[in-house]
């Protein structure tokens, strides 16, 4: 079992530290279907946690738990050592937990450096006033958020299409985009609904390779779905595997590709 | 030159500087259409609203004195002060913002994700509502404006254009002081749309709801701000209109004048608003002139621009400067 507050080195030398999320005994129910049953896991900083499970698992139910999309009917949320009262989504993310979409969630109309600015907002706090005013503070903030942003746009390779509007762009550049936004908001925890769904072999190898690099250079934590497996081993530390609403393993990819329930859930098993 | 054309150059500044005030109406519809999809009905009665409240406010009066004294049995009607123009539309852009306030989480909050034109039905009912409020509030009496903008023929631009043409340009005052004040005040909504924090969550939500939710933008308190930027435009075109005209109920009418206007310039389109304001301004002003008088009896002003808007649908249905519509199969 690992330790509650001293984390452990990965095989590759990454230092993982304290646990920064814990779902306890999450419960989550629609009408009578239940799509999430009495699940518990934790997340430890600097981490890449996977959520991994057949169509239909919950596992995107799960992520909009986290997010506050969703309030779960039973189970408690804790989030850097404190217990989460029930939160709006705008106020979860204000706590520093930014997510992208499954299906893609930008602002279409506006170009790519708006978009990655209102991931800016949790940083920039100075007033309306001040901001219609547009005056000292205000201009700074906007400044140096401006930098930063810069910043996140060069670092994942979207320069060229800076002033290009969304929605003129291809689906592969959208995701990026969106991570990008989401990344923009320095979250302490970035939640990624299946980065690489719809995308070809080469635009997963790039995906793959800036989720890494991102863990790596912000030691961002970060948890994710992903349909492919492959992936998925290669990428994170550790996984939960959800099965019908059920976590069914948890651990090391390795400890999860030998688990016995894990390969029935992908591969079928007959049932008498 | 020729006598016609002096007259038609004439008119053609007038017509400028109606369309003006045309455009100010039509830029509250597009500020609230903008940001959540909302075509909002009731742009007219709050610009009346707004005049209404204006007035009573700095003239002193009691609100809802006719109803306190049905059910009291007194006579109250003025409290006997008189408030200075400034501090009274600082005050009536606080009651605005009330407003914007209780019409969020009293309706629009309860009404997120229905179909616009259920939207677009609780704004006529806002309509409807905030016009008996405001007769209830203030009385439906015919009251002058005077907020101390200067009225009357400009004195400059007349005796320039008689010493150039042998005949002097009749200009208000009140246009002129209009047209700059509409200018300013593009400009800023501009700026702050583009350039600020809360322009950028404005849009934001006006683009996508959940996306705006997962950076950390409050979607009511969005919303209360656009209705409280509608409520302000409302306000400036309360004080143009109501100074040039007297605050009547006839006043929230000019609502109906904003459809074509926003026809020809596109539901969402800020320059939109402006240019098709203008072109209607004109160009009623113009055919008129032109054509209605001498050919057609007169009295075109009042259906010019809604045939405008008509051929515009026709060929046009986007508006000037609204955005194309695709449809993808």
């Amino acid at each position: 079992m690992l330790d509650q507050t001293e984390g452990y080195t990965t095989e590759d030398g990454r230092k993982i530290g304290g646990v920064v999320m814990e779902m306890k005994n999450i419960t989550l129910r629609f009408g009578g279907v239940v799509a999430i049953q009495d699940i518990s896991f934790d997340v430890r900083e600097g981490e890449i946690r996977a959520i991994i499970g057949p169509n239909g698992a919950g596992k995107s139910s799960m992520l909009n738990v986290i997010s506050g999309f969703y309030n779960p009917q039973e189970g408690e949320v804790w989030y850097k050592g404190e217990k989460r009262p029930q939160m709006k989504p705008y106020q979860v993310a204000q706590q520093g937990i930014a997510r992208t979409f499954q299906n893609i969630a930008l602002f279409e109309g506006m170009s790519v450096l708006d978009n990655v600015m209102t991931g800016r907002i949790r940083q920039m706090k100075s007033g309306l006033l001040a901001q219609s005013l547009w005056k000292g503070k205000a201009e700074r903030e906007e400044v140096e958020n401006r930098a930063f942003v810069e910043r996140i746009i060069d670092f994942l390779e979207i320069q060229h299409i800076r002033k290009t509007p969304v929605g003129r762009l291809p689906y592969g550049l959208k995701k990026r985009v969106e991570l990008a936004r989401a990344l923009a908001a320095e979250p302490s925890i970035l939640l990624l609904d299946e980065p690489m769904a719809g995308m070809n072999v080469e635009e997963k190898e790039d995906m793959s390779r800036f989720v890494l690099d991102v863990n790596d250079e912000f030691g961002t934590t970060i948890v994710l779905i992903e349909h492919d497996m492959g992936v998925v081993m290669d990428l994170s530390d550790r996984v939960v595997v959800m099965d019908y609403g059920k976590k069914i393993g948890d651990g090391t990819p390795d400890e999860v590709r030998s688990n016995q329930a894990v390969i029935d859930a992908y591969l079928g098993v007959a049932h008498d | 030159m020729p006598d016609q054309l002096i007259f038609g150059m004439e008119v053609f500044l007038n017509g400028l500087m109606a369309g003006v005030l045309y455009a100010l109406v039509a830029l509250g519809f597009v500020l609230i259409y903008k940001a959540s999809g909302i075509f909002n009905y009731a742009q007219g009665v709050m610009a009346l609203f707004a005049a209404l409240t204006l007035v009573g406010i700095m003239e002193g009066q009691v609100p809802f004195s006719h109803l306190i004294n049905a059910i009291f049995g007194t006579e109250v009607h003025h409290f006997g002060w008189h408030v200075p123009a400034l501090a009274a539309i600082l005050l009536t852009m606080v009651v605005m913002v009330a407003l914007a306030w209780v019409v969020n989480v009293l309706i629009f909050k309860h009404l997120v994700n229905q179909e616009p034109i259920i939207l677009f039905m609780a704004t006529i009912g806002l309509a409807y509502f905030l016009e008996g409020f405001g007769d209830m509030m203030w009385g439906s009496d015919i009251k002058t404006m005077d907020v101390g903008l200067p009225q009357g023929i400009n004195e400059v631009i007349d005796t320039t254009t008689a010493g150039w043409f042998g005949y002097g340009f009749f200009i208000d005052n009140l246009d002129i002081v209009a047209t700059v004040i509409a200018a300013a005040l593009v400009f800023t909504l501009i700026v702050f749309a583009q350039y600020t924090k809360q322009g950028r969550a404005m849009r934001a939500v006006a683009d996508d709801h959940q996306a705006a939710l997962s950076v950390g933008i409050s979607l009511n308190f969005i919303w209360v701000m656009v209705w409280s930027l509608a409520g302000f435009v409302a306000l400036v075109a309360g004080i143009m209109w109501g100074t040039k005209s007297g605050v009547q109920f006839s006043l929230s009418l000019i609502a109906l004048k904003a459809l074509p206007v926003l026809m020809l310039g596109g539901f969402t389109s800020i320059p939109g608003a402006i240019v098709g304001g203008l072109l209607i301004g004109v160009g009623e002003k113009l055919f008129e002139f032109a054509i209605g008088a001498p050919y057609l009896g007169g009295a075109t002003e009042i259906w010019f621009a809604y045939v405008l808007a008509l051929i515009f649908l026709v060929f046009r249905p986007q508006g000037l400067f609204g955005e194309k519509i695709i449809e993808r199969v």
